[in-house]
């Protein structure tokens, strides 16, 4: 909490490298140490590999340490992985899993507060203060996206205004009615509003907004350019994932050229996707995260599965926290759909439990209007398929009830002829992503 | 007194109606009468032929998702209130219509319409009861 207006904690964001390695080095062999008391799963990895957190001398030595991946999440469900008795777990969170058991995360007191300061420091470089008004058009629930930054507004001192997702003319009511100036929300849903604003014939420079803190998908250069130019706002990004805390693990400063990670909080690495080895400086791959401080849910080098490169030289901004670009795409088949984490064998898995119903299906994905949309083709057999329409539409919507149900986000089902849909060895064809950017 | 339906799943895409009823042609299959319940994604077209058995093989054969089903045939007064007088025998009994199309052949002086019902046999029962004739299965077919 410095002087400076754009830092919000200028003695960490600003730590010289070597004492920032140094740091890391300490939390990283307390994490180890605890995960390793209190954690069966990470006792019986580090057995397996012969690994003693002693031996941990250098933050190199990280390379030696096994990943934790998204399976290991599932294996263990729902509290297998939390490192403190759930007396002292003061949140749950929830994401999707990889098939029909979502991944579930804890956090205690002290996480929270953790969890507060890292989104307060990318609202504050972004260039949120105490007099903005934050809009927050994220769901209010299981997922993290509008708890975080509803923290980390609050600690700055700016006023809430919790609307959460969705009714979008309500949401532009508000906005005109409340003066919002700092909008939350995913960035095609900010699409959506400027829509909206331009069909309601509303000049965006008649609202108080002025920036904008997008995340939960990603979304590329020109989109913010479109955000930027159709809501005349500052567009930034913010990257995070429920596994590891939520929002605040990266977000952008005004250069607006990479997100700075919180690196006195976690460890970042980029990995060879195929072969799990540790990339060169500044290569592209996927990143990989390890939690210094995290108290209810430490992860030891969590396998993110996004593609991202990491960038060390210093930003004109003044802080010294290395920034990730935009990630740019999957090493998995997770689909990120209306903000929400899909995955194909989620789908598949669905479809299973139907009767007669054979895992014959395709998605496809595209962007209506700004809005994504999924669209789940089955193939018709003769167990599915009814004479009578009542009979037939009971079946469609019955799915699509299920599938809303599991993922957390509407489906269209659409009925197709057997053998309509090319057959491919790997599951990643399944899915036909139409949202070109 | 039964007749045999087949139906067939068929995407709303030009030239699927073509290419059932081609398929039947080619395998010198009759079409005696039809029907097509469709949406936006697609329809179910139902048919009765002559020869059943031989169009299930068929169809199946180039990947249509084929069902049968059975359905009756009956006789109806081809004048004013004709249609009218049958519908009410089965309200007045609550047996429920899932469906019901018009035979393009007519049996002597009488239309045909078929129905289709979710209790088959109970329809049966009540619409002879009230003297109503339901055309054999053979006969319908050969119209």
């Amino acid at each position: 909490m410095s002087g400076h207006p754009l830092i919000w904690n200028s003695e960490a964001e600003c730590m010289p490298r070597e004492q920032l390695e140094q740091l890391q080095l300490v939390r990283l062999q307390q994490t180890l140490q605890r995960v390793c008391r209190n954690v069966p799963c990470y006792q019986h990895k580090f057995k397996d590999c012969g690994f003693n957190p002693g031996d941990l001398k250098s933050l190199d030595d990280i390379r030696h340490l096994p990943f934790t991946t998204k399976e290991d999440l599932r294996l263990n469900y729902p509290y297998g992985m939390f490192a403190v008795p759930m007396s002292d777990v003061v949140r749950i969170h929830s994401s999707s899993g990889t098939t029909g058991k979502p991944t579930v995360v804890g956090y205690t007191k002290q996480d929270i507060s953790t969890w507060t300061e890292l989104v307060a420091r990318f609202m504050t470089a972004a260039g949120v203060t105490r007099e903005d008004i934050v809009h927050i058009a994220f769901g209010y629930g299981l997922f993290t996206g509008a708890f975080g930054l509803h923290y980390g507004s609050e600690a700055i001192g700016a006023s809430v205004i919790p609307i959460s997702g969705g009714n979008t003319d309500k949401q532009i009511m508000i906005m005109q009615d409340y003066r919002s100036s700092a909008l939350v929300c995913t960035p095609s849903y900010g699409l959506t509003i400027a829509d909206r604003l331009e069909k309601k014939g509303i000049d965006p420079a008649s609202l108080a907004l002025r920036v904008g803190l997008f995340g939960a998908e990603p979304w590329s250069e020109q989109m913010r350019c479109e955000l930027e130019s159709r809501l005349g706002i500052i567009a930034t990004d913010n990257y995070g994932l429920s596994e590891i805390m939520g929002p605040g693990v990266a977000g952008d400063c005004l250069a607006k050229c990479g997100m700075h990670l919180a690196e006195d909080h976690f460890v970042f690495e980029i990995i060879d996707p195929d072969t799990g080895q540790v990339l060169p400086r500044g290569s592209t791959g996927e990143l990989v995260i390890t939690s210094l401080t995290k108290q209810a849910f430490p992860m030891i080098r969590y396998r993110t599965r996004d593609i991202t490169r990491i960038i060390y030289q210093p930003c004109e901004c003044g802080r010294s926290l290395a920034r990730m670009a935009k990630t740019s795409g999957r090493t998995d088949d997770m689909l990120i759909i209306k903000g929400v984490n899909v995955f194909p064998t989620q789908i598949e898995e669905v479809l299973l439990q139907i009767e007669g119903c054979q895992p014959h299906y395709q998605l496809i994905v595209d962007r209506v209007n700004n809005m994504d949309q999924l669209e789940v083709q089955v193939e018709v057999n003769e167990h599915i398929f009814f004479d009578e329409m009542k009979r037939q539409r009971q079946f469609v919507n019955e799915a699509e009830k299920r599938l809303a149900t599991v993922l957390g986000v509407s489906a269209r089902v659409k009925l197709v002829e057997p053998s309509s849909i090319m057959r491919h060895e790997g599951k990643a064809s399944r899915v036909l992503d139409k949202r070109k950017q | 007194m039964k007749v045999e339906q087949i139906s067939v799943f068929i995407e709303n895409k030009s030239g699927r109606l073509a290419e059932v009823s081609g398929v039947l042609g080619d395998a010198n299959v009759n079409i005696r009468a039809l029907s097509l319940a469709d949406t936006s994604d697609f329809g179910i077209l139902r048919l009765i032929v002559d020869d059943s058995e031989k169009a299930l093989s068929v169809l199946r054969d180039k990947h249509f998702t084929v069902n049968k089903t059975e359905v009756i045939g009956v006789e109806v007064p081809d004048i004013p209130g004709g249609l009218s007088s049958i519908l009410k025998i089965l309200d007045n009994n609550q047996i429920n219509v899932e469906y019901m199309y018009a035979f393009v052949e007519r049996s002597g002086s009488n239309a045909v319409i078929i129905f289709r019902f979710d209790n088959i046999d109970q329809a049966i029962k009540v619409l002879l009861n009230n003297g109503v004739n339901i055309l054999d299965g053979k006969k319908i077919t050969s119209i």
